[in-house]
């Protein structure tokens, strides 16, 4: 295709991701190297109702306004936000490597740096979810596939559910139904034969119950992916396969599996990609004591009283570098494909 | 919306009532705020005037969208309705107007309590007040034979007497769900040991400190008595147990009060039982480990003094005594001159009466807030010591204030 | 399909159908404990004193002399007037998917015919910009959108929710025209049609599955979108799931969650017909399609 016609057909979608996501992009990697300036603080009597007047702390507006007026993006700090405590923590990571002699020790004190806890979740969320979401969704996508053809078209309603039901609410029944108290907390308190046993009390036991959630909610994109390639299964090669005396798993690792091999590295990249930036259950479980990730920083620095815009930048932008590098075995086999096939 | 619809057609009544009293105005209006009843009720006041056009936008996210609809010149909206918390994003920010010059002509009817001060300006006009206080189940005191606490050390041997007497096991409720919910129970029970936030004067955190400790300590102390989930329990959970008769008694926000047995299905028991009583102290101090709050309406800083004007008088007129009525009354409890408390409101007014104090109105209060709430879920698990969850906290707040250009 | 199930041996199809009912359980039992509380007050949902009051509807019964109620539909539909909000997603739905899948199909054309290494690049870029969390892409939006007078209404909403929703649209429709032979437009071309012609008579005949496959996926995303539609709309144009949030109630005041409850149940009832309607072709676009990564 020439260059001309080629930008002829690309540039609306072109267009629309330059002006909604590329510049965006690029405020938040300036907001990301420029803070606030330094305000200029004044005490006052404030007064309040029902209470009187008190003396309280605000920000001497004129004086700050000439600053802001001076440099209107804020004042310059590079990468300082990036190496805070907030972030990557630069300074008490040296401080630590400095003060502790084991390892054990290195390990536990890093543990309490908020940025290396919740890296420490969203990694073992995202190589446990998806894996077992692409071998659920597999399995799932076999055994519809065997049915009977008038019950296929319910399955898939019923198996799209839990993508389909808004995660606000999806989240919210499921919590409920894991207390100690609901349907299924109620099983497992019979099941451990404790009455006082509490997933939500336990960080464990909420990390499960956030995976199988992950799992159980990716699950059905998974499966629809899957099925519709079971569809193109060449019949040819199964027959072969059996005529070479294949067992029925054989076929599947043989045959089905490597048709379906482009499948998985899409179902892959893209749940590689959401499982990294875990929000929604995270959120809708309450389970801010015990997990949090990424995306849950960017949240929090959002919807605090005082908005923390340049600290949710620089967590966006780690998240697109972090993003990149989780997915870059996975492009540099895609490269490999592209260069082969032309 | 409903319940717009209901305060309308009681404001509406009222406006026939005092027929004469009309509200014109020469100038656009459009208010931003949260979306719970009372502000509903307001903003429909400020929709009877006539002349221009008032609008407004009440949702949860009005605190994403203020900053950015009150900047631009002329900006999107004229005023927003804001709390003590969140007035502050608007000052920093520089959105909002000083009103003196807008009270001094139409205002001067607004009790001197309304007018809400930094320094010689003022910044807002309140027209409600909330505070956390006891809520309590007087029949299940009494089962256990013991008296009201009015502290929270009186609160533990309360808690104490119903689970030996085997009443309740988790008699204890309290919305201490990580984050927001957790930090401001903190602090109120720091504010209750007499602690500051910061040291006077500047933006240097001071929570790590003795009233700190002991403030953790209680706090770890009451949830033995809770449920073992109470780090997911926010205001919403923490009713839902109180109603479902599960919690003998809670530190609750007021303006939940009216609705406390009002919802469906309520066990019977609990709607005979239930009790109001005024905010605990703690530690021998004498004011209450709460913090009071006011709901109040601002005026932007980017829009024509016409403009200004009229969104005064339409505010005003959404705030005027006559809007109070049979529906709009027990929706809050009102600022507004001739309010008369229901049985609902004690415990703010008692709250007010014992000195509570109001939650700091400082710059940078909102980053010591996320800090708390993101830091001190480790010490209630039990996962590290009160010290170093304070350390944590002082060390994640400051590296915000820096950020934001509080602190160098 | 048929015939290879008829091959199974009995055991293994017993243990696939046993397979798919505990799938089916899994899947759908949340929706249908919903289903069912939905007709239920607030502390039978949410059954704190004693979870078979979630089945029996105890305190429904005490309430309304009946173990079932219809006050959260009566509510959400009629005081709250939840269906101008349904209105507002369904046009939010359409324009989405319309708009999304126009120009995302002429893009994902372009990529697969191009063979130039930018057509890599520029993939490689969409994967990227779907990394970025949609929460910080839409604060960026709001002071611009307020300075042009542009906020609070359906058509910007769409249009960022049609931006934000490209790179995958781009991705899943470039590997559909992928698995199109190229013979077939090159055909065309040599019959003296241009690229757009070609595209035209050959290629949009034959792409239905593949682009019916790629508009579910676009629809859920504009159907259950919170972040976008909670911070770009004004209350009057809400859409569904922001207005579900709004029943659920702030910390310090009472939210009615019968409300969101109903209406989420409500909400999937479209949802049900679309999918049954679209079945056949839903799967088919992705078999004709075949995604490849």
């Amino acid at each position: 295709m020439r260059h001309k016609t080629f930008l002829w057909f690309f540039l609306p979608t072109g267009l629309a991701m330059l002006l909604f996501i590329a510049m965006p992009i690029v405020s938040i990697v300036t907001q990301s190297i420029f803070a606030p300036h330094p305000a200029v603080l004044l005490e006052v009597e404030s007064c309040t109702p029902l209470i009187g007047c008190t003396t309280e702390t605000t920000i001497d507006q004129e004086a700050t306004a000439a600053l802001r007026e001076a440099q209107p993006l804020g004042r310059f700090v590079g990468l300082g936000i990036y190496f805070d405590r907030g972030h990557l923590a630069i300074q008490e990571i040296s401080q630590m490597w400095a003060s502790n002699e084991t390892w054990d020790g290195f390990f536990s004190e890093l543990g309490n740096l908020p940025f290396y806890r919740a890296m420490a979740f969203t990694l073992t969320f995202t190589f446990i979810v998806t894996p077992l979401t692409i071998l659920l969704g597999l399995v799932i996508a076999l055994a519809v596939n065997s049915l009977h053809r008038h019950l296929k078209g319910l399955m898939i309603f019923f198996s799209l559910l839990p993508m389909i039901v808004t995660p606000l609410i999806g989240s919210l029944i499921l919590f409920w139904m894991i207390d100690s108290r609901g349907v299924i907390g109620n099983a497992l308190v019979y099941m451990a034969g404790d009455p006082n046993f509490s997933l939500k009390a336990s960080t464990g036991l909420m990390w499960v119950a956030l995976m199988v959630y992950g799992v159980w909610s990716s699950a059905p994109f998974a499966f629809v992916v899957f099925y519709a390639g079971l569809q193109t299964l060449p019949q040819d090669q199964i027959e072969a396969a059996q005529i070479d005396g294949a067992t029925r798993w054989q076929q599947v690792k043989f045959v089905v599996v490597p048709h379906l091999m482009p499948l998985v590295t899409f179902v892959a990249l893209i749940q590689l990609m959401d499982n990294f930036k875990v929000l929604e259950p995270i959120i809708g479980f309450s389970a801010g004591a015990h997990a949090q990730s990424l995306s849950t920083f960017i949240l929090n620095d959002m919807s605090g009283e005082t908005r923390q815009l340049s600290s949710a930048a620089a967590t966006s932008v780690m998240t697109i570098i972090g993003v990149a590098i989780l997915l870059s075995p996975v492009l540099v086999r895609t490269w490999r494909d592209f260069k082969g096939a032309r | 919306m409903f319940l717009k619809r209901i305060a309308l057609a009681g404001s509406l009544a009222a406006f026939a009532a005092s027929a004469g009293y009309a509200c014109e105005i020469d100038g656009r209006v459009n208010i931003v705020g949260n979306e719970f009843a009372a502000i509903q009720a307001v903003a429909a006041g400020a929709k009877e005037c006539t002349g221009a056009s008032v609008e407004s936008n009440l949702t949860s996210e009005h605190q994403t969208i203020n900053v950015a609809g009150l900047s631009g010149n002329p900006s999107e909206y004229t005023s927003a309705i804001i709390a003590n918390s969140s007035i502050v994003a608007l000052m920093n920010e520089d959105v909002i107007r000083p009103l003196n010059d807008l009270v001094e002509q139409h205002g001067q009817d607004l009790q001197p309590g309304q007018l809400i001060k930094i320094g010689d300006n003022i910044m807002a006009i309140a027209f409600m007040a909330n505070a956390q206080h006891l809520m309590y189940r007087k029949d299940v005191l009494e089962q256990a034979g013991v008296e009201v606490p009015t502290t929270y050390e009186e609160l533990l041997e309360v808690a104490s007497a119903i689970r030996e007497q085997g009443i309740m096991q988790n008699p204890v409720g309290g919305a201490y769900a990580s984050g927001w919910n957790l930090a401001q129970e903190f602090n109120n029970m720091f504010l209750g040991y007499g602690g500051q936030h910061f040291k006077p004067g500047t933006a240097e955190p001071n929570v790590n400190s003795e009233a700190g400790v002991n403030a953790l300590n209680m706090m770890k102390a009451l949830s033995e008595y809770m449920n073992p989930d109470f780090l997911t329990h926010d205001s919403n959970a923490t009713n839902a147990e109180y109603r479902a008769g599960n919690v003998a008694i809670m530190n609750m926000w007021g303006s939940r009060a009216s609705q406390q047995t009002t919802t469906e299905g309520v066990l019977q028991e609990v709607i005979d039982g239930h009790a109001i009583g005024a905010p605990l102290t703690v530690g021998g101090g004498d004011t209450p480990a709460s913090t009071l709050w006011w709901d109040g309406w601002t005026v932007g800083k980017n829009i024509s003094d016409e403009e200004a004007e009229a969104t005064f008088i339409a505010m005003k007129h959404g705030i005027r005594p006559d809007m109070l009525n049979d529906e709009t009354t027990p929706l809050a409890v009102w600022l507004i001159e001739g309010y008369e408390p229901a049985a609902d409101a004690e415990g703010v007014f008692a709250a007010a009466k014992m000195g509570t104090p109001a939650y700091p109105m400082l710059p940078y209060m909102g980053l010591m807030h996320s800090a708390l709430g993101n830091e001190l879920a480790d010490f209630m698990q039990g996962k590290e010591s009160a010290d170093q969850a304070l350390a944590d906290v002082e060390a994640a707040y400051r590296a915000a204030a820096i950020e934001q250009g509080y602190l160098q | 399909m048929a015939s290879r199930a008829q091959r199974m041996p009995k055991s293994l199809r017993i243990a696939s159908s046993l397979f798919v009912l505990l799938w089916f359980f899994l899947a759908a039992f949340p929706f249908f404990w919903t289903v069912w509380g939905s007709f239920k007050v607030e502390l039978d949902f949410f059954s704190i004193a004693d979870w078979t009051n979630a089945l029996t509807g105890a305190r429904t019964e005490a309430v309304y002399g009946s173990p079932f109620t219809t006050t959260g539909y009566e509510g959400a539909w009629i005081q709250e007037e939840f269906w101008r909000n349904v209105l507002n997603t369904g046009i939010v739905c359409f324009f989405v998917v319309t708009i999304s899948l126009t120009i995302g199909t002429l893009g994902g054309y372009a990529l697969s015919r191009s063979t130039y290494n930018y057509t890599f690049w520029l993939l490689i870029t969409a994967l990227i910009f779907r990394a970025m969390p949609p929460i910080a892409l839409v604060s960026g939006y709001l002071l611009p959108f307020f300075e042009w007078n542009i906020w609070g209404i359906l058509p910007t909403t769409i249009i960022v929710l049609v931006a934000i929703n490209q790179p995958f649209t781009l991705w899943m429709l470039h590997s559909f025209f992928k698995n199109i032979p190229s013979e077939l437009d090159e055909s065309a071309k040599v019959d003296g049609c241009n690229q757009f012609q070609a595209f035209r008579r050959v290629i949009i005949p034959v792409m239905w599955p593949g682009v019916i496959t790629t508009g579910l996926f676009s629809f859920l995303l504009a159907y259950n979108d919170f972040a976008v539609g909670a911070m770009l709309l004004s209350e009057s144009n809400r859409t569904m799931v922001p207005a579900i949030a709004a029943f659920l109630g702030t910390t310090q005041t009472e939210g009615n969650v019968m409300f969101a409850v109903a209406a989420v149940v409500s909400a999937t009832v479209p949802l049900f017909i679309l999918v049954m309607f679209f079945q056949r072709q839903i799967v088919g676009g992705l078999t004709a399609g075949a995604v490849k990564g």
